[in-house]
């Protein structure tokens, strides 16, 4: 399958050695790494923040030439940070990620994915975290992405909240998109994923299917865990 | 629209309404009966300069202030942030007492310096790629060595007159402006607000975060210094016609936010229209309280703003105990 997402040179000086990357379509990649590793950073990479990163290109066409209202439906990205500084309601945010502001359908559609609608209209600084990083997906859902780029979708939410997050990113998958997402739950990792990215001092040291990149010596060298007897993860 | 936002928008129709006609036409149309060449004067070269620069001055403030605030993300940011309205009041002193052209425009032109240099001082103190807290700490340190200079420009007066120019400009006023005065002043200011309006989209987007803002394709190094550039220069020219007047560029963004459902970037228009009302209405009053002397116009919208601020933490404070 030809990929969907190309990544070139991927590259932040002292932060992220240069890599390359391919992102096929229908593939749920788990970003895994110790805080610090260059999670979030190779996220920015992908998604076109770096100031002079390396090229990426959606379906054969740069990101960085194209402007919001044309790249809001190849690329969603979604922060590690939920915080909002303006009393704004959950409609008025999903709204932000459309490039018809005014699309009450598409509005609708995607705060009814993520089970937000019935607070479409409360502020977004009142909700609990749950709601609001529902919300804050909805956005990044809103137009219908291509690839999806989330930065720990599910930190701070119950297990619930976490397996339906999973849940419907595999939908997303389904419809043809790619996902990745940032994760530090080895567990939901490896059950949802189709693909690990393993990284450590701002460097890829594995790429591959689950049952390649799992491996015990590699989580111990990453995290200094290892599965215990039961099938917890235990210091080592 | 909510039954509240439709009263403020009548309360400002009214605030234009009575400037242009409550003041001036009464004694106007004796004048006009005896001498219609002085009636052109005093409505042409004394009134409508003093109301278009109330205008276009509360308009500038209340944009760049809307636009400074949806930057930071900071409902707490003014217009005064960036530095260009303390660079603008030393250039003036400057010119006005140390240099000794006390004319109200060769003091214009002294703020309008102070103003730009101050602008690219932050610039340059900056970088190319500042990120908006090195921008804020530049323009914190800018105002802070200006306001400094200004204060030793005042300790040092030559005379007490010069003192008194000096002090008098300070609080800002918009007496006796003239036409070449809003000739000089308004262009400036009518491209800066234009530009900071340009840029709503992008400043609603960056409600949601700068990395998420980014991401959606917004290229927010350029936008930043552009909005910095148009604010600066836009907060200098009407600094430099009127003297610092604080609290429009604080309040008028946050009564616009009320009528966009606190979206950030699109509250720029309507915080201009608040703006502008409001230092009209603020100019009204310093004509018609009977104060013996003119009051100077940055007390009264201090005077008014100050409650007005005072209202909002009790308010806040109680919906925090709900």
């Amino acid at each position: 399958m030809s990929p969907l997402l190309e990544a070139r040179n991927l590259h932040c000086p002292g932060r992220l050695h240069p890599a390359d990357l391919d992102l096929k379509p229908r593939e749920l990649i788990a970003l895994v790494g110790p805080n610090g590793a260059g999670k979030t950073t190779l996220l920015h990479a992908l998604a076109g923040i770096a100031p002079d990163g390396g090229t990426v290109s959606i379906d054969g066409v740069d990101i960085r030439r194209l402007p919001p209202s044309l790249r809001m439906s190849r690329l969603g990205y979604m922060a590690a940070s939920r915080d909002i500084a303006w009393p704004i309601a959950a409609c008025d945010l999903v709204a932000l990620g459309l490039p018809d502001r005014r699309n009450r359908a598409a509005i609708r559609a995607a705060l009814d994915k993520t089970r937000a609608f019935a607070f479409a209209g409360r502020r977004v600084d009142r909700l609990s975290t749950g709601e609001r990083t529902r919300v804050f997906l909805a956005r990044a859902l809103a137009a219908s992405p291509k690839v999806l780029l989330l930065d720990e979708p599910t930190a701070n939410l119950d297990p619930y909240w976490q397996l339906f997050i999973f849940g419907l990113l595999r939908q997303e998958c389904a419809r043809g998109a790619a996902v990745m997402v940032a994760v530090h739950d080895l567990s939901l990792a490896t059950r949802f994923a189709d693909r690990i990215i393993a990284v450590e001092h701002g460097k890829i040291i594995a790429d591959g299917p689950v049952g390649h990149v799992m491996t015990d010596e590699l989580m111990e060298r990453l995290f200094y865990v290892r599965r215990g007897a039961a099938g917890h993860w235990d210091m080592a | 629209m909510s039954p509240r936002a439709v009263l403020l928008l009548l309360a400002l129709c009214l605030a234009l309404f009575l400037a242009s006609l409550a003041l001036p036409f009464g004694d106007i149309r004796g004048v006009a009966a005896r001498d219609p060449e002085l009636a052109t004067i005093i409505l042409v070269e004394l009134r409508l300069p003093r109301a278009l620069l109330a205008l276009l001055i509360g308009a500038m403030l209340g944009s760049a202030g809307a636009a400074l605030q949806a930057l930071l993300g900071n409902p707490l940011a003014s217009p005064d942030l960036v530095g260009t309205s303390s660079g603008a009041a030393l250039g003036a002193i400057v010119t006005g007492y140390l240099i000794g052209l006390a004319s109200p425009f060769a003091m214009m032109l002294g703020a309008m310096i102070g103003a730009l240099a101050a602008l690219i001082l932050l610039l340059a103190l900056a970088g190319t790629h500042a990120s908006t807290a090195t921008l804020l700490l530049a323009g914190v340190a800018l105002s802070l060595l200006t306001g400094a200079l200004s204060a030793l420009a005042l300790a040092i007066a030559p005379s007490p007159f010069a003192f008194y120019d000096a002090y008098d400009w300070l609080m800002g006023s918009l007496v006796d402006r003239s036409l070449p005065q809003l000739l000089f002043a308004a262009p400036v200011m009518v491209v800066s607000i234009l530009l900071l309006w340009s840029k709503t989209a992008a400043l609603d987007a960056l409600a949601l975060g700068e990395e998420s803002a980014a991401a959606m394709g917004y290229p927010l190094v350029s936008i930043r210094r552009l909005i910095i550039l148009a604010a600066g220069l836009g907060v200098g020219a009407a600094v430099s016609v009127a003297g610092a007047i604080g609290f429009i560029g604080l309040v008028a963004p946050y009564l616009a936010r009320g009528l966009t459902r606190g979206l950030p970037g699109r509250a720029l228009p309507p915080a201009a229209l608040i703006g502008a009302a409001l230092l009209l209405a603020a100019d009204i009053l310093v004509r018609i309280v009977p104060a013996g002397r003119a009051l100077p116009i940055g007390i009264v919208t201090a005077l008014a703003g100050a409650p007005f601020f005072l209202n909002l933490v009790v308010r806040g404070r109680a919906e925090t105990a709900r």
